[in-house]
Order: C-alpha cells, then structure tokens, then sequence
C-alpha cells in the first residue's frame, strides 16, 4: 500500500501531520545515520525498480545534508530496518520518501549543528557545512563523521526545520548520473539474479497448463532419478524440483511435465469478443464522479463510441526470481517485490508464519511496471526451501511462466457519450468503464494474494482483484474524470466480480485506456465540427499548466507547422495523470504503411520541481516507447483454455527498429512541489498515435493494439 | 563432445575473456549456466532460454550468439567473450563509458547482452549508421524504452573508437 492508500483506509490516527512518508515512520534513525568513516546510510522504504529512484532520493539527502553525493550510501530496503513506505507504485516516490526524505535530513543536519555548536562553543548561527566539514565563522570546525552518534537521531522527526529553498539547491534540479548503472554496463552482479550463496540450491516450478487446471497425477518416478536432483516437491496443484544446478533443475523440470496430467478447463472469455464479454459480467457498479446535470436538457444530438483495451502483460526482460532460505523455522526471503512489508504480510498468512519470523529483503530485479510475478516467486521460493534443509534456493521462472503467470493488466472497455448543442459544444459527458479490479497486490486481503496459494491441497480463495481508492488515483477509473471544463459529467467504474484471468496493477492502471478513450473521442468530436485538435483542447483545458504542456507540445513538434502528405498523420493527446500528477501532452508523427510506423513522439511534461531532470526525461521517453508497444502491439492471447502468448514469438514488443524518436521537453517549476514522471505518458502517448492514424487514413481505431487487421475491421 | 549422452558430466574447455577454464559439465548444459554458475560471470543473463531476447548474448569467436541455447559442447575450444571481458571500471571499452555517458538504461538488465551485440557490429562496421544500429540491435529486447539512448551511446562510441 502506499501512503495516500494507508491514509485513506485511516491508518494516519492522531498524530500531528509530517509530510510524505515520514508520518507513519517517525524515528529519524530510521531514515539516515552518520557513520565515523563520513559516509551517510541513507534508508528509503522505496525501491529501485529501474525507475532511477535510488539516484533522486541520494540528491535529495545529500543536498540538505550538504554533502557531496558519494557520500551517501543508499542501503537496499529490508523489513529488518526499513522505514514501510508501502508499495514503490503510483508515481509516488518524489512525493513519499523524497519529502519524507527532506525533511528528515534538513532536521538531521539541525541536530547535528547543534552538537558542532556545544563541541566548539560557538552560536549555531554562526555554523554551515561545507562538504560534510562544519565550519564556523571563526574558522573552528569539526564534520558529521566526527560528531557521528547514533542517539542524536534516536528520536522522533518532528519537521520543525524547513529544507532548503528552490533557490538554494546545488544537486536537487541538476542531471547528476544514475548510481547504479556503472555496475549494469560493467556487469557485476547487483540483480536478485545474480545472488550466489554459499551451498545454494536451484528450483523450478511446474506451473499448471492453463489457469483452472488441477494436478490429478504426478509421476516423479524419472525426475528424482535424474542427477543433482535434490527433492520433488508436491502440495495440491502446485509441484516443483530442487537441484545442485540450474540445469539439472531445468531438465528434471522437462521430467516432471512429462509425468504430469492434469485436468484443465474452458474457464477463459473468447478473444475475439472480449470488449461484449467484459459488459456482461456481473459487476459491482461505482459512481465515481457526478458533476451538473450529465443527461442535458436542449441536447441537440448526443454522440457515442466504445473503446477497448486489451489484457497486457508486463513482459519485463527478466522472468521474475527469488531466494529464500529457512534457519530454524524462519524465513528469509530476497525479492525484487514493490512492497517488501506487504509480501510478508501475505508470506505470513499463507505459511503460517508471525511476520516477525519473516525477513523481506529487497535486491533490484529487472524493469518493473507494475505488480508482476516479484511476490508470486518469493513464495514459491519459499515453498520450495522447506526441502532444503536450510540451503538457501535460488528460483527463476521461466519466461512462459513470466508471460502467462504473472498478473496482468486488466482489459477494458470504455463508453462514452457528449450531449451536444447544436453548434457541437459539449453539455454534458457520461463515461463508463467495464474492467476487473486493477489491483490484487499482497498485503490487503484476509488471504495471500499469491500465486501457489491458490494452488496447494489446502488452497487460498485467490483475492479478487480491487480498484484502489480515488485518494490513491483509483484503479480503473484512473483518469475517467476528463481534464477539461465539461458542463456536467457522470463517470461510472463497473468492476467485474469474476476473474477467470488474474489481473493487477499495470504501469498506470486504468488511465492508460481512459486517456486513449477521452482523448480519442474528443478528436472526434473535433473532427465532427472541423476544428483543429490542439484549438479544440485549448478551447476546453483552462488550467494554465495544461495549457502551458499543450502548447509547448504543439510548438516543438510544429504543429502549426505540419505539412500533408500522403500516408502521414500527427495527433495529439494530453492529460494530467491521476488528475494530481504530472501534466503531460504528446505529439504523434505516424506513417502508415502495410503497419502503422511512429516516426517521432513529442513530449512536453510538468512534474514540478524535477528532482533529476535527466532522471525525468528518461522515465517520459521509458514509458513512451513502452505505450507506443501497447498500442501497436501488444495483446495477451488466449483461446477458451490456455494463455497462448507465453513467448516472444506470440506476445512481441516494440524493437530497436520500430522505436520512433522521442524528445521530451521538461518545464521549468522549481517552485511547485515534485510529482512523479513514470507512468504520466503512458495514456497521452497512446490518443495521440491513435488520433495521428485517423488523421493519416481517416479511420478511427477504438480497439487496441492499431494492428493492421484492426485498421481494415475499422474502416469497414 | 556432441556424442556425450545428455546429464553425463564432461571435461571441457573454453577460454572465457581471454582466460583458459576446464569446466565440468553436461556436455548439452546451456553456455550460459556454466558462465553464470561455474566462472561466477553474471553479466550475460537468462532472459527466455531460446534465443529471442539477445539478454544473454556472448561473443564466440567474434560473433554475438545467444548463450541460453548453445551447448557447452559447441563452445569448446572457443574464444568466448563476455560483458565483463569488454572492459570494467577501470579500463571500459568504448561502448562502455558512452552508454555511461548517455545515461542509457533503466533497469539494465538487457545491457550486458545489448553490448555485445554493438561491439560485434563495431568489429566488423567501425562507423555504422543509424540505421545499421537499429538493425543489429533488433535482436535485443528492452523493454523500460532505452532504445535511443543506447543507439547514440553506440554511435558515440563508434566515433570515439575511431578518433582514438
């Protein structure tokens, strides 16, 4: 969970309010400590997912401690001693552990100026910090290294210290380089992948054929024959082998398969048709937002249209991977999870286990864009151990696993209407969404949301997936409330109460298709009353800082500017993600041919104060590319029975040639408050190559992926 | 070596970033478990196990082969290279410090197997184009959307190779 989550569900109690994710973890201690070496520990409950977010949260605290940055040594999140910041989700990093952060340091670096003050009997006015050194204005001085003491930060923040101004900072707004990537060109091991323990064994999971299937039989007859083979593991549905290698772990793997049989069955919504299947689902209905009156009187014409997104999968690089060991009837666990408190919430209650028995370490794993197979790995990891006599077991799954096991993104279908006058102005606006829950995330259902549970003889009702509260931007609705000044509008989330697909969160949630569809439909709106895309936005945002990323979107792509041709098109999308995150507006530039081609994407993002403006623009391009692949590309496949797309071959991504330019402008705001760049281009980039294809072919694609059978189905 | 039965273990040799090792292996054992688990090089990376993804690429006698699927017993007497074999902190190879430079990656996790893949291009075409970038690299999958700013490190480092 993260804070604006636990705040809403109440868990704030009475305390004075501190800012971000210092309120509900206090001690300072927690946070950073002074070593006599001078480095600086520094602790984030956040982790780095690829995002860049170990580098932002290092400026920070080396900026208000003022300290040069290699200085701070930034210490991998652990249940044993991290601050529980929840969940590394939601765009929330900057905003939690970065304030939290802040203030932290700005009252640390307070403490320890009082104590240089006591050591040199000199007014603490007359101190500052020069490199770590403290200095007096006398010239007196002593440093952080020689006043380290743990007991100056044993203690509660109260954030009485203000940081420091916009107009004092030397690291914070500068492009200072990633930490982590020297080790990632040079290759030394730093992935959960990598980890190398003494004794280590290697495990493997038979994952069932097809979701709904059942274990009837095993033969492991050839399996535990096979050498290096260690034990064969069975509990319910859920088998697995133990081996001295990774490679006897494979083959005994190729083994096991070979002596399963299972009962499966046709438990999944035919492909074709998921877009009606999702309506006609039972469903608990939502309003999520009322404004006016949404059925308008003097309506002289009300317009229509449906979109759908499909199932997506995170598909990262790497399939996800664990090591778990047992030591006297307690478990420790290293993870690539987003929540390390939460995985050992549900690491708790499927094992039965008190949470204080259960360490959670965290050690990065490959790109992360959501809730993928992180937590699902570590327990089966730790399944697996309870055959290792206290060798610690290293588990990877594999890349079918990765592809059809780990959650997936929920599809969608969205439906909207504009009551319009006669002139075609909008009166009143209705959106209505049809999707599973976008979040089964561990840590907050009564049982563990992960994946074996649902699969051992004593199995776990799987949780069904939720939307997340609007305080945390909601699930499915995120973004369904339009950016624009609409008259009246009524938006309503219809949440599937079947889940024959495990899905969950998705880099944006639900704004990735309700941005595709808003925008799309008011380019057709547009297009209805010939006007021009950017006039018709600009006509409609009022807001000065979605205005200002439109019209810096627009000037540097020229799209004033743009001169027809002949199977070429640009488009235009905007929103502010989450409605309180960064403002974003992207131009398409597209060349259809025999498959629709971007050729460049041009970006203008608002993310108040960037913390690390290079940091920012290579979280923008990131999640640009990422959605130009969702929206060309990408679809889980399946027919009534089985996921189909569990490779490369059948569930292809954007590559190096197909990757259109990107260039990213970032405006200036080093007064306004920082807030997330990862997932805010994600449903701008999507409108705006959709609406770039109508204005290249004149044919609206409301179905995702724009492949080139969903071109021919529309122009039909 | 290819008539050693599947599981039995075999002697072999394979000279790894220019040093000799005699491992101990299946002869059919992926090349890229013996690097990982064996020599304890973790930079070539198991990404998919068939070759689709370019995360686990290694240099074989100059040319850029998925590890994940070629057998130890193919890699015999080869001249195997790897990212760590590239160049490290100390002394990194062209491509290296560009990527650095251009602040190209996020997770990173397909780096390792992206350089190789660059440095057999830049071995056999010194100043490639764009375009011939792209085309090398299309075997190698990124997902977190580094693309163009690994393209510029390799075209960086190919002009740095050749003013040096």
């Amino acid at each position: 969970m993260n804070l604006a989550y636990r705040l809403a569900a109440g868990e704030a109690g009475k305390l004075p309010r501190l800012p971000g994710s210092l309120h509900l973890n206090r001690r300072l201690s927690q946070w950073l400590r002074f070593l006599p070496d001078g480095t600086i520990e520094v602790r984030s409950g956040k982790v780095e997912i690829g995002q860049g977010i170990t580098t932002a949260l290092a400026q920070i605290a080396a900026e208000e401690l003022d300290v040069p940055i290699a200085r701070i040594r930034m210490l991998p999140a652990s249940t044993a001693a991290s601050p529980n910041e929840g969940v590394t989700s939601g765009s929330l990093s900057t905003q939690e552990s970065g304030s939290a952060l802040r203030h932290a340091c700005a009252e640390a670096r307070a403490l320890y100026l009082a104590a240089a003050a006591t050591r040199l009997g000199v007014p603490v006015a007359s101190l500052s910090v020069v490199a770590g050194d403290i200095v007096a204005a006398g010239g007196a001085r002593t440093s952080y290294a020689e006043l380290a003491d743990d007991v100056l930060l044993a203690r509660d923040a109260t954030a009485s210290v203000p940081p420091k101004q916009a107009a004092q900072h030397v690291l914070v707004g500068t492009p200072l380089p990633r930490l982590d990537l020297p080790h990632k060109v040079y290759g030394v091991p730093r992935f959960v992948h990598d980890l190398d323990l003494p004794g280590m064994l290697h495990a493997r999971v038979l994952r069932p054929p097809s979701p709904a299937a059942l274990l009837l039989s095993l033969d492991d007859t050839r399996a535990r024959a096979m050498p290096g083979v260690v034990a064969v593991l069975r509990d319910g549905s859920f088998a697995g082998v133990l081996a001295e290698s990774e490679e006897a772990a494979l083959n005994a793997l190729a083994a096991l398969r070979e002596g399963a049989s299972w009962r499966e069955s046709e438990t999944l919504p035919d492909v074709s048709t998921l877009g009606d299947w999702l309506k006609a689902q039972a469903v608990e209905s939502v309003v999520i937002a009322e404004r006016g009156e949404s059925g308008a009187a003097g309506a002289a014409h009300t317009q229509r249209a449906r979109y759908t997104r499909p199932y997506l999968a995170h598909a990262s690089i790497a399939p996800s991977c664990a090591v778990a060991q047992w030591t006297d009837g307690r478990l420790h666990v290293w993870s690539h999870s987003q929540g390390i408190y939460n995985l050992r919430t549900d690491l708790a209650l499927a094992l039965a286990l008190p949470p204080e028995h259960i360490v959670v370490e965290h050690v990065e794993g490959a790109g992360c864009y959501g809730h993928n197979g992180a937590d699902d790995v570590a327990f089966d990891a730790a399944l697996l151990a309870r055959a290792a006599a206290g060798r610690p077991v290293r588990l990877q799954w594999t890349r079918a696993d990765e592809l059809a096991w780990a959650p997936l993104g929920p599809a969608m279908t969205v439906e909207i209407e504009a009551d319009l006058d006669a002139a075609g102005n909008i009166l009143a606006w209705r959106h209505e969404i049809w999707s599973n829950g976008h979040s089964s995330r561990p840590g907050r259902a009564k049982t563990p949301a992960l994946l074996a549970a649902g699969h051992l003889e004593q199995a776990f009702e799987p949780p069904l997936a939720i939307n997340p509260p609007a305080a945390a931007g909601g699930g499915a609705d995120r973004n369904a409330i339009p950016g624009y000044d609409f008259p009246a509008w009524r938006i309503v989330s219809h949440r599937l109460l079947a889940m024959p697909l495990r899905t969950s969160a998705l880099r944006s949630l639900g704004a990735f298709a309700n941005v595709f569809a808003i925008e799309s439909f008011l380019d057709e709106l547009a297009a209805a009353r010939g006007e021009d895309p950017l006039a018709a936005r600009l006509r409609l945002a009022s807001e000065p800082r979605a205005r200002a990323v439109l019209a810096a979107a627009a000037a540097r792509a020229n799209w004033a500017g743009w001169r027809r041709r002949e199977g070429r098109g640009h488009g235009i999308g905007f929103a502010r993600y989450k409605g309180s995150g960064a403002w974003c507006a992207v131009v398409a530039e597209i060349e259809a041919g025999r498959e629709i081609r971007v050729e460049r994407l041009v970006i203008a993002v608002d993310v108040g104060l960037a913390i690390n403006p290079d940091g920012v623009a290579n979280q923008i391009e990131g999640g640009a590319i990422q959605a130009a692949s969702w929206t060309l590309k990408e679809q889980v496949r399946f027919d009534r029975t089985r996921i189909t797309s569990d490779s490369w071959e059948h569930y292809p991504i954007l590559r190096f040639s197909e990757v259109p330019a990107v260039e990213v402008e970032i405006l200036p705001r080093p007064q306004e408050t920082s807030v997330g760049a990862g997932e805010a281009a994600q449903g701008p980039t999507a409108a705006a190559i959709a609406n770039a294809v109508f204005d290249a072919l004149g044919v609206r694609v409301r179905d995702l992926p724009i492949t080139p059978e969903r071109i021919i189905a529309a122009a039909n | 070596m290819k008539s050693q039965s599947a599981g039995a273990a075999a002697t072999v040799r394979i000279q790894v970033n220019g040093t000799e090792h005699e491992v101990s292996a299946a002869a059919d054992t992926p090349l890229l478990y013996v690097l990982r688990n064996q020599l304890g090089l973790k930079a070539a990376h198991f990404g998919c196990g068939t070759g689709q993804c370019g995360a686990c690429r290694v240099l074989i006698d100059g040319r850029a082969v998925a590890s994940c699927d070629t057998p130890l017993w193919a890699a015999a007497g080869k001249h195997i290279t790897t990212a760590e074999g590239l160049g490290d902190a100390a002394h990194p190879h062209p491509l290296q410090s560009a990527l650095i430079a251009e602040q190209a990656g996020q997770c990173g996790y397909c780096l390792p197997g992206i350089l190789i893949s660059a440095a057999a291009l830049l071995a056999r075409r010194p100043r490639p184009t764009e375009a011939e970038v792209r085309a090398a690299l299309d075997d190698n999958l990124c997902r977190c959307g580094s693309h163009n700013r690994i393209v510029r490190a390799v075209l960086r480092a190919a002009q740095a190779e050749n003013i040096s």
